[in-house]
């Protein structure tokens, strides 16, 4: 279909991005890489009177090291991310999750900032941005302000930034050297939305424990989830196959997928468990390979 | 050089991929408007009302039209296999009183642009009285069901049987009798691209011209004919490049009607082209079928009765296909199996959602669905090799001609040439398949659930009625081959060059095709049920017939000699033992009627042929897949699929093998991913691409094909039979018995699509069998 | 809404036109610059028949707007042959492997491939697949997609 019609605005400036957001009012929305947007104005799904593109913005598409911490400016393009060696190098679990986020068509246009301020409850990076725990920087003509990724995914779409607010950055702290790391996802195809999807992180003592171990999942609920009574069911356990998949059983507690027409809440709780120990082991492997 | 049963590259190629093929929506005509379509997004109630004063207002708006300004259109007729009691459910171009499905057109907006046209949609207002919605056929045929349309209180709106021997009898005496249902659920063609027209009324010539036509377009301007109440001689229909067409793309929906009969009302060109979300509510459905089995089998697994009781779920109206699916259903449930007792019993259920029509493979999807799964449970029942049973049942090859007792388009069901023990046998080996299953075997003792499925399937091809070929030559010496047929992306163009090239013979590069201009083409049957290189390449072959008598009378003239000492070749006719020649474009010239009416010769080098088959042909084959099941997931890993078929004879076997595959991968769409899902009030949950699922490369196997000449036709003089649906009509039988296969045969699976959720049920299902 | 002006360039050649904002790219291309080889199967983003080259990368005309592509430079599918009488190699590949039959998404196959092979000249079968996963393709079972597409770089790489 095509899209409803709205005015158009290419600020050159964050400053003047910024200004508009709050002089236009909640029927202003941002236009990113537009991969989620553009579907929604397509379908009429949304109907803003001003759209304003960041595009024109360059000072918003950067991807840095700064003292440890990952920096990463809201416009810079999946597929950015996905061929940083940077990002491989320090946080590989995002550069594991990159090629599960649609079609490499997508990635190519599509940025970080737009994907995570959609807020799609089976996007990919929500759910990795919040096992990794980064800090998300939001702006306004007003103020600025920085929220914990756990903090800012508040449900389907729906996220902790008021109408005038610009995710700008994007900061991922550094983790320890030998941190194993997976993400796995089950989707009907390739590049879709995830069935169930989980980000999982472990860190092994020296001696082989797991000293902590973080998993999120997608799909599986209104916003990314984290299995806190598996984390803690695995602190300071011997990472056994048994274990894991033990703690893997508690993971869906606290999860409250949705029926569809491509799987049933029982379904995919179901296999939120298995992609909970899939991950897992993986991640403890890698850890453990990590520690050699 | 024998271009007929070479790997020509195409003809069609080069424009495709310079971008420079023309489709409807490349189509633009001075002054044209463009159209939106107001769909109903009720699934059944009584119209009450349709507002149009503010959509009106609305920047751009021209017009909108509604039922009432449609006259006293009649509804549209049946194309293929019409039934009388049928008749009670067509449908008319837009919604007068009732609202059946949701994606009904209730309306059309004519605007400047298809940006203003949709915008003022929205302002319509529609009241509706909401009627309660059926979209199970079971409901719908239960008493107290709503009743969709008044004339079909029982919303079976055909049913008919076909039968032969005598199936109870057989039940009583088989040694076992097996009782089971089957599902399969809706889905269809849903090309990549979306249908369109664009239709302009010169006024001056009283001329109906319309562009994006396709399929049948004689057949088409015939209908359009007769619903504007013009001569057919005013209405031109030009097929243009077209985005696939697998049965759904060209037969008359409610939009051939409407556009052409707005453009002639308005004086304006008119262009409408579908969007994906109107294309997938408002395109022709297909497949949906609930199957109740009764089998009967002895205990050397030889089937002597099956008996099956089939809802055809239709949807809110009958449209051009009539009958077509469950016809195919229940002439081809037998397949290549020697069955002396049968009986099929069919129905066309009518139900509140998107009308059905035929997609490829009409009616044999399912049919191989049912059948194929039936015959690996009675291996499962038995103690026997699902491959034995095959082999037990098959028509022996001499018994070809071999009239399997069902008709089908008022012809008895006889299949012409086959050998299916061979090929079942060259399959096995291909595949590995001994070697394959002791492995499976092993793997699944090792906890694994790996297993091997098989489809085999008889197609049919070739149908009549008729098709009409004009071969001409001109002045330059260019051969034009004039058809009937429509080219729906499959190729038609190339094969006709190589069949008419050998036929002069000619180099293939001077041979051009035109299809699809009723203005050029005076008689088509059109391109449908893999009839194209039959019926075309054949009457092809006779008038290229014509044209060599025209071509030798004129050169016996121009060298004055004796037509039995000429050849021809290079685009020349030589006398052969002196090597004198006269080249086709002085032959055109000599034929001019300057030259050859004093000659008392009729002028032009030019030949027509008709073919007219008497009875279909039938291709056949058989799939076979490997398949791993991921136990806690559902989830499937086709390690190897490989399709066997054979042709009879393949003109062009690169485009044999081209069907096959493209086909096998929407056989496994069905098998796996699309469905028109319902909700429980009648709408529609897959209205878009992100929840109706095509496979893309990465769902898509690598298929490995098996291609035969053993049988070719003898129907036909250049023995040939029909690619265009092999491929798809066994994916769904071979990869639900690989699955059942893979879980040690513990658990039956008689419904698709194998989604993950369904297969993991069927995973605990087994797991808990083998507990017992 | 008001229309704007766009300037951009595409294969080469400088294009004007107009747009209201709400246009979108792929009409824009399509209708506004006479560009019909891109093709529109969806307008939901997941056909990939519109695909397009924006500096280089493949990506969907019909999630852009033409306002955006105001500056822009991008390849469509016009671009890739040299001439009227030869093919590009990618082009030829295709036509010998018969890796298309209805041709209505081979222009966005086309665009898409050249740019992978342009980051990856000596793709794996698997890494082709991947590739192209965002395009659909309902006639061909994309295994002669895939073969064209290797018969391709082998070409590229000779010359």
């Amino acid at each position: 279909m095509k899209p409803p019609a709205f005015d158009y605005h290419a600020p050159a400036t964050l400053d003047e991005a910024l200004t508009l957001a709050s002089q236009l009012g909640p029927d202003a929305k941002f236009i990113a890489g537009g991969q989620s947007l553009m579907p929604m104005l397509n379908f009429r799904l949304l109907r803003p009177s001003h759209l304003i593109d960041l595009n024109g913005i360059a000072v918003l598409a950067y991807l840095r090291v700064e003292a440890g911490e990952l920096q990463i400016g809201a416009m810079t393009r999946h597929r950015e991310v996905e061929l940083s060696p940077i990002v491989r190098e320090g946080w590989p679990l995002i550069s594991e999750c990159m090629p599960f986020v649609a079609h490499v068509q997508i990635r190519n246009r599509g940025t970080l900032g737009g994907s995570i301020s959609h807020a799609d409850p089976a996007a990919e990076l929500p759910a990795v941005m919040t096992a990794l725990e980064a800090k998300f920087v939001l702006q306004s003509s007003r103020a600025t302000r920085t929220v914990t990724a756990n903090d800012f995914f508040v449900g389907t779409l729906t996220t902790a930034a008021e109408p005038e607010e610009l995710l700008t950055e994007i900061r991922v702290p550094a983790l320890p050297q030998s941190t194993g790391w997976a993400f796995d996802e089950l989707s009907r195809r390739h590049g879709d939305f995830a069935l169930a999807g989980a980000a999982a992180l472990v860190l092994l003592t020296p001696q082989g424990r797991i000293e902590w171990a973080r998993l999120a999942f997608t799909g599986l609920g209104e916003r990314p989830a984290r299995a806190r009574r598996t984390e803690e069911a695995l602190r300071g356990q011997v990472p056994t196959e048994d274990i894991v998949r033990a703690a893997a059983e508690h993971s869906i507690s606290d999860l409250a997928p949705e029926s569809d027409l491509h799987a049933s809440a029982d379904y995919r709780r179901d296999i939120a468990k298995v992609i909970a120990r899939r991950t897992l082991l993986r991640a403890i492997e890698r850890s453990r390979a990590a520690l050699q | 050089m024998n271009y007929v049963g070479a790997s020509i590259k195409r003809k069609e190629d080069d424009r495709l991929l310079r971008g420079s093929g023309r489709f409807v929506g490349d189509v633009k005509r001075p002054g044209m408007l463009h159209a939106a379509i107001l769909r109903s997004s009720w699934p059944h109630g009584k119209l009450k009302r349709i507002d149009t004063e503010q959509a009106r207002k609305c920047p751009g708006v021209v017009a909108i039209v509604t039922f009432a300004d449609l006259g006293n259109v009649k509804p549209i007729p049946m194309r293929l296999a019409p039934r009388d009691d049928l008749i009670r459910a067509l449908q008319k171009p837009l919604a007068s009183d009732r609202v059946r499905y949701v994606g009904e057109p209730l309306a059309v907006v004519i605007a400047e642009s298809r940006y203003q046209a949709e915008d003022a949609l929205e302002l319509i207002e529609v009241e509706i009285d909401e009627l309660e919605a059926v979209v199970d056929a079971r409901r719908a045929v239960e008493q107290g069901a709503p009743i969709l349309h008044s004339a079909v209180p029982d919303n079976i709106a055909g049913h008919f049987v076909e039968k032969t021997g005598d199936v109870e009898r057989a039940l009583a005496g088989a040694d076992i009798v097996l009782e089971e249902e089957f599902y399969i659920q809706r889905h269809s063609g849903v090309p990549l691209e979306t249908r369109g027209l664009v239709a302009e009324y010169d006024e001056g010539q009283r001329l109906l011209t319309i562009w994006g036509a396709t399929k049948v377009v004689h057949f088409n301007r015939a209908v359009l004919a007769g619903l504007l109440d013009m001569p057919p001689s005013q209405i031109r229909m030009i097929e243009l490049e077209n985005g696939g067409g697998y049965g759904i793309r060209g037969e008359f929906y409610p939009e051939d009607f409407l556009i052409p009969f707005i453009a002639r009302s308005l004086r304006r060109p008119i262009c409408w082209i579908e969007d994906r979300n109107e294309h997938l509510k408002s395109a022709n459905h297909s497949r949906e079928q609930w199957h109740k089995v009764r089998l009967g089998a002895n205990k050397d697994g030889r089937i002597v009765a099956f008996d099956d009781v089939f809802l055809n779920v239709m949807g809110g109206y009958i449209r051009t296909h009539g009958s077509t699916v469950p016809t195919m259903t229940a002439a081809y449930l037998p397949g290549p199996y020697k069955w002396d007792n049968y009986r099929c019993d069919a129905n066309c259920v009518l139900v509140n959602k998107t009308p059905a029509g035929t997609y490829r493979g009409p009616g044999r999807f399912g049919a191989a669905f049912v059948r194929e799964r039936l015959m690996d449970m009675v291996a499962h029942k038995l103690g026997l090799d699902p491959g034995e049973v095959r082999l037990k049942n098959f028509i022996p090859t001499e018994l070809m001609p071999y009239n399997t007792g069902t008709t089908a388009f008022g012809k008895p069901t006889i299949y012409d040439s086959a050998d299916f023990h061979k090929q079942f046998h060259l399959a096995l080996e291909k595949f590995n398949y001994y070697e394959l299953q002791k492995q499976c075997e092993a793997d699944r003792r090792a906890g694994r659930a790996i297993g091997i499925g098989f489809g085999c399937f008889v197609e049919k091809s070739g149908l009549g009625p008729w098709e009409y070929a004009r071969v001409e030559i001109d002045r330059s010496g260019e051969v034009i081959v004039f058809t009937g047929a429509a080219d729906l992306g499959q190729g038609i163009e190339t094969v006709l060059s190589q069949v008419v090239a050998d036929a002069l013979p000619v180099d293939i590069e001077r041979v051009r095709v035109v299809h699809g201009d009723t203005a050029q083409i005076p008689f088509g049957g059109g391109s449908y049920a893999s009839r194209g290189t039959v019926v075309a390449c054949n009457s092809a072959v006779v008038a290229a017939g014509e044209v060599r008598k025209k071509l030798l009378q004129l050169a016996a003239i121009a060298l004055q000699a004796d037509e039995k000492d000429l050849a021809i070749e290079k685009s020349c006719v030589m006398k052969k033992n002196t090597g004198a020649s006269v080249s086709f474009s002085d032959l055109a010239k000599l034929a001019d009627p300057a030259t050859a009416l004093p000659l008392g010769i009729k002028p032009g080098i030019s030949g027509e042929g008709f073919f007219n088959p008497e009875h279909m042909v039938y291709p056949y084959g058989v799939h076979m897949a490997l398949v791993e099941v991921d136990q806690e997931t559902g989830f499937l890993t086709i390690h190897k699929y490989q399709i066997a078929y054979d042709i009879g004879r393949a003109i062009n076997p690169m485009l044999v093998d081209g069907q096959l595959v493209g086909g096998m991968a929407q056989g496994l769409g069905g098998a796996m991913l699309e469905e028109f899902a319902y909700d429980g009030e009648g709408q529609l949950l897959s209205g878009s691409f992100m929840d109706y699922l095509l496979p893309s490369s990465m769902e898509v196997p690598p298929i490995d094909v098996v291609l035969t000449e053993d049988a070719p036709s003898p129907l036909n003089p250049l023995g040939v039979k029909g690619a265009g649906e092999g491929g798809t009509v066994g994916v769904g039988a071979a990869l639900a018995n690989a699955v059942c296969n893979a879980l040690g045969g513990k658990v039956e699976i008689k419904r698709l699509p194998l989604t993950p959720e369904r297969v993991r049920e069927a995973v605990r299902a087994a797991q808990a069998a083998a507990g017992e | 809404m008001n229309k704007r002006k766009v300037r951009l360039e595409i294969n080469g050649i400088q294009y004007e036109g107009e747009a209201e904002p709400r246009r979108l790219l792929s009409d824009f291309i399509r209708e506004d610059l006479g560009l019909h080889g891109t093709h529109v199967g969806c307008e939901h983003g997941v056909c990939g028949a519109c695909t397009i080259q924006w500096d280089g990368k493949a990506v969907r005309s019909c999630l852009a707007l033409a306002v955006q592509a105001n500056g822009a430079r991008l390849r469509t599918v016009e671009g890739l042959a040299p001439n009227q009488d030869d093919l590009h190699p990618i082009q030829q590949a295709f036509t010998e492997m018969h890796a298309l039959q209805c041709g209505f998404c081979t222009p966005g196959i086309l665009m898409t491939a050249q740019a992978l092979l342009r980051d990856n000249p000596q793709p794996s079968e698997a890494e082709i697949r991947d590739g192209l996963s965002g395009n659909l393709c309902r006639c061909t079972g994309y295994q002669n997609i895939v073969k064209a597409v290797l018969l391709a770089a082998e070409k590229l790489a000779q010359k």
